[in-house]
């Protein structure tokens, strides 16, 4: 199949890679907020496979399971305890053919 | 689990990692090398360009069986506006050698010919294993690790941190601080397959030969970022990366600026038709010099990605991992060797190896780099290019306007938008932070 190189979505982009989803033990959690800070809101755009989204209040929520475990996030909000990261479990997570 | 004990333990299985691993286990040492992925390369990512002379002084016979995709012969710097680049492109039949100095390789398969040839050496891989602590002794010495596994802890006389760009376990256990988001770029890429004829249609070359083109403007969005194309045998690998302090800045979204990169008319007719099989996402370390930490210390060294070996300026990273990583085998070698034990002390000897190769020479070289391209970027990136394509457009259309008038018209532009102070003050902090 043939992607036309214009108006691909994220979710096309991460349904190209191989991933084994650590099912119920996702590595990565977002504290419970009520205001999320601007590195959190910003995370909503700058993580490359989407995966944190703003909900109706504003607070910031994650599905990894499309993650690329480039560690982005970490960076950007380790620090402040707004999220809490770690690697997969051994075998689990993306699985890159090419890399 | 493992109750024997290992002369060393390896923690990763990229670059650095294995170049330490091999150099280790071909010398005797017993070996264990830990992998968090199902196999090796399943975790990492690169543009990838590979420079032989680093792989020749760990494995010199590499060229026999390692995956490599294309020889380069054609380098192209590009400056790039909306709607055209302006390059510097550099050919040589002399890169027609009987051993190439730079070639093209896909990282997952070239990773696991590399770790074939790590076990081959002798060392105990084991995948599908991730590192969760290191293990202390009461003096605070690095004496072992603990992983996800079932069982206990796996003891070695020295951990050698190979865990790359975002390694847990050396921020937390205090070996070294976390990345700040200035030292970083995020770079994401994808593959697209074209059939081999194509190629080398679109690219000029025949056989094995390959082209890359990596490329600075106004495709970063005013932000401090590169973009690269590089020919693989029956693939490209297209991608953008910019520092992750200005992404936050400006809520700019990576994948959306690698859609732009894509749609641009300079790249859009070179991957026209191509059939996109992944898309990937790494961080680059980008701090230079200054950002490198402590490389060793009771018990423990830190090699690769992971102590931000990375020259941003000239693109290279893998040969930097590697070269740390055989540096830092080779200093154990020569404790080990003199039955001294793998102290802070004696193992600062990998670190005044380091300081006499090539990698932090050269990074220290390019000290300054770093701060200037990220305080300057909206200028680097986008004013100048800019007035460059302006220029380029200006001395090639003819149309009648005088020469004389076309010259001052460019002189006004570039005068106009940084003013004669400003062009003679960014030269200036350019040649400097070259220096």
């Amino acid at each position: 199949m043939t992607n036309p190189v214009t108006n691909l979505r994220v979710e096309d982009k991460l349904y190209q890679n191989r991933y084994l989803v650590d099912s119920g033990r996702p590595h990565i959690k977002v504290r419970p907020h009520e205001q999320p800070s601007a590195n959190l809101v910003a995370l909503t755009h700058v993580c490359p496979a989407k995966c944190y989204e703003s909900n109706d209040k504003g607070q910031v929520e994650i599905t990894a399971d499309g993650c690329m475990e480039c560690g982005t996030c970490r960076i950007l909000c380790e620090a402040s305890g707004e999220i809490e990261w770690n690697y997969p479990r051994g075998g689990f997570g993306v699985l890159f053919k090419f890399g | 689990m493992i109750n024997e004990e290992f002369d060393a333990i390896v923690i990763g299985a990229g670059m650095s990692g294995n170049a330490a691993a091999y150099t280790m286990a071909s010398d005797g040492l017993k070996v264990l090398q830990l992998e968090r992925g199902e196999y090796p390369g399943s975790k990492n990512v690169q543009g990838a360009i590979m420079y032989a002379n680093m792989l020749e002084k760990i494995i010199p016979d590499f060229r026999d069986d390692a995956p490599l995709e294309r020889h380069l012969v054609e380098q192209r710097l590009w400056v790039m506006d909306e709607t055209s680049h302006t390059g510097i492109h550099y050919r040589s039949e002399d890169f027609n050698e009987v051993s190439p100095n730079r070639y093209t390789i896909i990282r997952a398969q070239f990773d696991k010919w590399f770790s074939r040839r790590v076990r081959q050496a002798g060392a105990t891989l084991l995948c599908e294993t991730t590192v969760t602590e290191l293990v202390r002794d009461n003096k605070g010495k690095v004496i072992g690790v603990r992983t996800d596994r079932a069982g206990g802890a796996i003891y070695a006389d020295v951990v050698v941190l190979a865990e790359g760009v975002c390694g847990l376990l050396g921020t937390r256990g205090g070996l070294r601080k976390m990345l700040t988001p200035e030292a970083v770029a995020l770079a994401v890429k994808e593959m697209h397959f074209l059939p081999e004829e194509v190629i080398e249609q679109r690219f000029g070359v025949k056989g094995s030969e390959g082209c890359v083109i990596e490329a600075v403007g106004t495709i970063s969005h005013d932000m401090a970022g590169l973009g690269f194309l590089y020919t693989n045998k029956e693939s490209i690998s297209l991608g953008i990366g910019c520092l992750v302090s200005d992404f936050t800045a400006k809520m700019e979204s990576p994948y959306a600026l690698l859609e732009a990169l894509k749609n641009h008319p300079s790249i859009r007719p070179l991957i026209a038709g191509s059939e996109v099989k992944e898309y990937a996402a790494h961080l680059i370390p980008e701090g230079g010099y200054k950002a490198i930490p402590q490389l060793f210390g009771d018990g423990w060294v830190v090699v690769g990605d992971a102590a931000q070996l990375n020259n941003a300026i000239h693109r290279e990273g893998s040969n930097l991992a590697m070269t740390s990583g055989r540096i830092a085998a080779e200093a154990i070698i020569q404790v080990k060797r003199r039955n001294d034990p793998m102290t802070k002390r004696n193992l600062a000897l990998y670190k005044t190896m380091l300081d006499e190769s090539f990698v932090v020479k050269d990074l220290r070289k390019y000290k300054d780099m770093p701060a200037l391209l990220h305080n300057n970027a909206a200028n680097f990136f986008t004013t100048y290019p800019r007035l460059m394509s302006k220029a380029a457009q200006n001395f090639m259309r003819v149309d009648g306007t005088p020469k004389i008038e076309k010259e001052r018209a460019t002189t006004a532009a570039f005068i106009k938008a940084r003013s004669r102070l400003g062009l003679v003050r960014d030269a200036i902090r350019l040649a400097l932070a070259w220096r």
